[in-house]
């Protein structure tokens, strides 16, 4: 074993562009972003003093945050449980083995091939929210095909409009959570079913006790992903309702702080959003870090 | 030999951060162009890129040394710019000459200095005396005049299907007297079978009928008061405001918070709904429509506001370090000029902010309007930056906009209160 600058030195210069690159464009930004949050600086004019934490308690106890935050929740957990919902089931029939599984996988995973920019403009004509001899979109499929009492006002509704927004997400993401259930089944040596088989288990139990409890990392994966994709909602609520009071998140109220030059607030929602997308994150890190040492 | 390597790779890396850093130093060819200007703004689409087009032919006309630079930033109807521009502005390479709203809107680059005051550009241009005196008293701030309006708008415009009020046996060409009168007329129309008589859109159009209840309540003078304190948000003539305008809501579409102005106009001009309050651009709706001013549609002052011309306007600033300081007065010069407006309004469907201006030369609606923009009284609309800073208007924007969902008239005051509160200091 070498030791010295022979030895760290090459490997170290070959990431350093990263480690700058990260170091300035993430990390940095992330202490400039801490800094103003920190700060009284609610106009275009420099900021000019330090106010502690003034900003995060003045936002935590402001009605307006606090609805953002549970049409945030709304929307997270309706986007969660639909994905894992249909991600999980999708899977599960394509493992159980069909025909032209090819096609049925495609199909599947083709919503997440649009941005969500693009499916938010169709789907904002889809969820207009008019009734009657005005409606279109899906209240309109659903009065021609004589099912009008199924026509609701969708995202209009005061607190679950979030879950119709939900529901483009859900059609674009569990595609990719089914992609990677059914990578998870795969994963799974015959072998073992096998084994189960002979042992006399039926094929539900095969699934409740061989199955399933080795999918748990996978789903864990999956919730990360879609959990922290949920927190970063933007794009398609901009897209389908612009950024209105009935359907603010934290990121479109940051957007409307910071187009109002209130560069403060805006710093201060977008540190929240980080905590929150860390708390989730972090553990998960710390627990696939394990994991992996286990495993070497 | 493996020394050498790795020195190289140290300087390559060194290197790649140095770029980040050189590229800011071509700005000072620019400057060193006398004979250039560039003028930012979100005209980039529709009638608004024809009215700058028809604007820059006739600055070449009056400064044909100049070359134009046109900045325009898309989208988000001016929000991309504005963020734009606010990264330029902070970072010290300002255009020489930005677009903004008049009025209010304009406070936040005063207060940090990013533009230069006009006034005696006003002066030598005798602009002082071609602009109405109340659009003047509103563009100015502490004595200073900081921006050049290059046309108008007015927001207090009610667009009427004349055939469904006559169904219901409404006489269209007669304006009610107050909004109490309107609440009337609407209640007749809606029993006559007329399901949403109000034609609404999304949060601002809420807020801009909202402004138009205020105004028919408060008065002029009531109502600019709002903007400097002297009228309460929690008097009498507010509350009673936030009722009427409560009342409203109950005869517009349900579907209100998702369809932007051009869908809710749409709804009046299909005959689906009798009112619809807008601004002067929805004009162009009616005209793609092929309706006829006076026969298919006809427009009033909002019931309550007769006499009053609820302004917003485009206007041009000079920045503060603009590099072609003389080229940027020269635009302005152009923009302000009574050739430059109507090449102007002409082609946007606005009117001209000078009084000089021959209605002649515009068609029927704008005539209308350009003999109110000269006779009445002019307030500042606060859905369009002219009345409120930008923090305020959308404290206010918000504020109205969850009342659409919840219609709790004690929260909307309370909230309408704390907004002042937070914005006057």
């Amino acid at each position: 074993m070498r030791k010295g600058i022979k030895n760290w030195g090459p490997p170290l210069l070959l990431i350093a562009p990263t480690i700058i690159i990260l170091g300035i464009f993430v990390y940095g930004l992330i202490a400039a972003n801490i800094q103003v949050s920190t700060t009284n600086r609610h106009s275009l004019t420099p900021a000019t003093e330090f106010v502690g934490i003034d900003n995060y308690i003045q936002l935590l106890t402001e009605d307006r945050f606090l609805h953002s935050l549970l049409n945030l929740a709304v929307f997270t957990v309706v986007f969660i449980a639909g994905t894992m919902i249909f991600g999980f089931i999708w899977a599960w029939m394509l493992d159980k083995g069909v025909n032209a599984e090819g096609i049925f996988r495609s199909v599947y995973l083709f919503p997440m091939a649009i941005s969500f920019v693009a499916s938010g403009v169709v789907w904002r004509w889809l969820l207009n929210s008019a009734e009657g001899d005005r409606a279109s979109g899906l209240n309109r499929i659903f009065e021609s095909m004589g099912l009008g009492a199924l026509q609701n006002s969708w995202w209009n509704e005061p607190v679950w409009g979030m879950a119709a927004i939900a529901m483009p997400a859900i059609w674009q993401l569990s595609g990719y959570i089914m992609a990677l259930f059914l990578a998870g089944f795969r994963g799974i040596p015959e072998e073992l079913r096998e084994a189960a088989r002979m042992d006399g288990a039926s094929e539900w139990k095969l699934y409740r006790y061989v199955v399933f409890p080795q999918l748990s990392p996978v789903a864990l994966s999956a919730l990360i992903i879609v959990s922290h994709m949920s927190l970063k909602v933007f794009d398609l609520i901009m897209s389908i309702t612009k950024s209105i009071y009935q359907t603010e998140v934290p990121a479109t109220y940051m957007w409307v702080t910071l187009t109002s030059n209130d560069y403060a607030k805006s710093a201060t929602i977008a540190t929240i959003l980080l905590v929150l997308a860390s708390v989730l994150i972090i553990p998960y890190l710390i627990y696939t870090n394990r994991s992996e040492k286990e495993t070497r | 030999m493996r020394k050498r390597l790795s020195l190289i790779a140290g300087i390559a890396a060194v290197g790649l951060v140095l770029t980040g850093c050189s590229s800011s130093g071509g700005d000072d060819e620019k400057a060193s162009d006398k004979n250039q200007v560039e003028v930012f703004t979100w005209w980039a689409s529709g009638s608004e890129k024809v009215g700058l087009d028809a604007l820059t032919a006739e600055f070449a006309k009056q400064f044909p040394d100049i070359e134009f630079i046109n900045a325009a930033v898309a989208g988000g109807a001016g929000s991309n710019a504005k963020a734009a521009l606010a990264s330029r502005l902070e970072a010290d390479n300002p255009p020489d000459s930005f677009q903004a709203h008049a009025g209010a809107e304009l406070s936040d680059y005063i207060a940090a200095d990013q533009v230069q005051d006009l006034s005696s550009f006003y002066t030598d241009q005798g602009l002082d005396k071609a602009f109405p005196a109340d659009l003047i008293e509103r563009l100015t701030v502490d004595g200073k005049i900081y921006s050049v309006p290059s046309n108008i708008h007015r927001a207090n415009v009610t667009w009427v299907n004349t055939e469904v009020l006559k169904k219901a046996g409404i006489d269209p060409e007669k304006a009610p007297a107050d909004i109490d009168a309107w609440l009337v007329d609407l209640k007749k129309l809606k029993d006559s079978g007329v399901e949403t008589p109000l034609a609404l859109g999304t949060e601002w159009t809420q807020m801009q009928l909202f402004e138009n209840v205020l105004i028919a309540n408060l008065g002029a003078e009531g109502y600019s008061g709002l903007w400097d304190g002297t009228t309460k948000w929690d008097s009498d003539g507010v509350k009673k405001s936030v009722d009427q305008y409560s009342q409203l809501l109950g005869y517009a579409n349900s579907d209100f918070a998702g369809l932007d102005w051009d869908a809710a106009t749409q709804i009046v001009i299909d005959g689906n709904a009798g009112y619809n309050v807008m601004g002067d651009w929805a004009e162009a709706a009616f005209t793609q429509a092929s309706q006829t001013y006076g026969t298919e549609y006809t427009t009033w002052a909002t019931p309550g506001t007769e006499g009053i011309f609820d302004f917003l306007a485009d206007s041009f600033t000079l920045p503060v370090g603009a590099p072609h300081e003389t080229a940027a007065k020269d635009w302005l010069t152009t923009v302000s000029s009574a050739e430059g407006q109507k090449a102007f309004n002409l082609a946007k469907g606005s009117i001209p902010a000078r009084t000089d201006a021959d209605p002649a030369d515009y068609p029927a609606y704008q005539q209308t309007a350009m003999k109110s923009f000269k006779e009445d009284t002019v307030v500042s609309s606060l859905a369009h930056g002219a009345a409120a800073p930008v923090a305020w208007s959308t404290d206010i924007s918000s504020a109205v906009g969850k009342f659409g969902t919840d219609t709790n008239q004690d929260s909307l005051v309370t909230a309408l209160v704390a907004a002042a509160d937070k914005a006057l200091g």
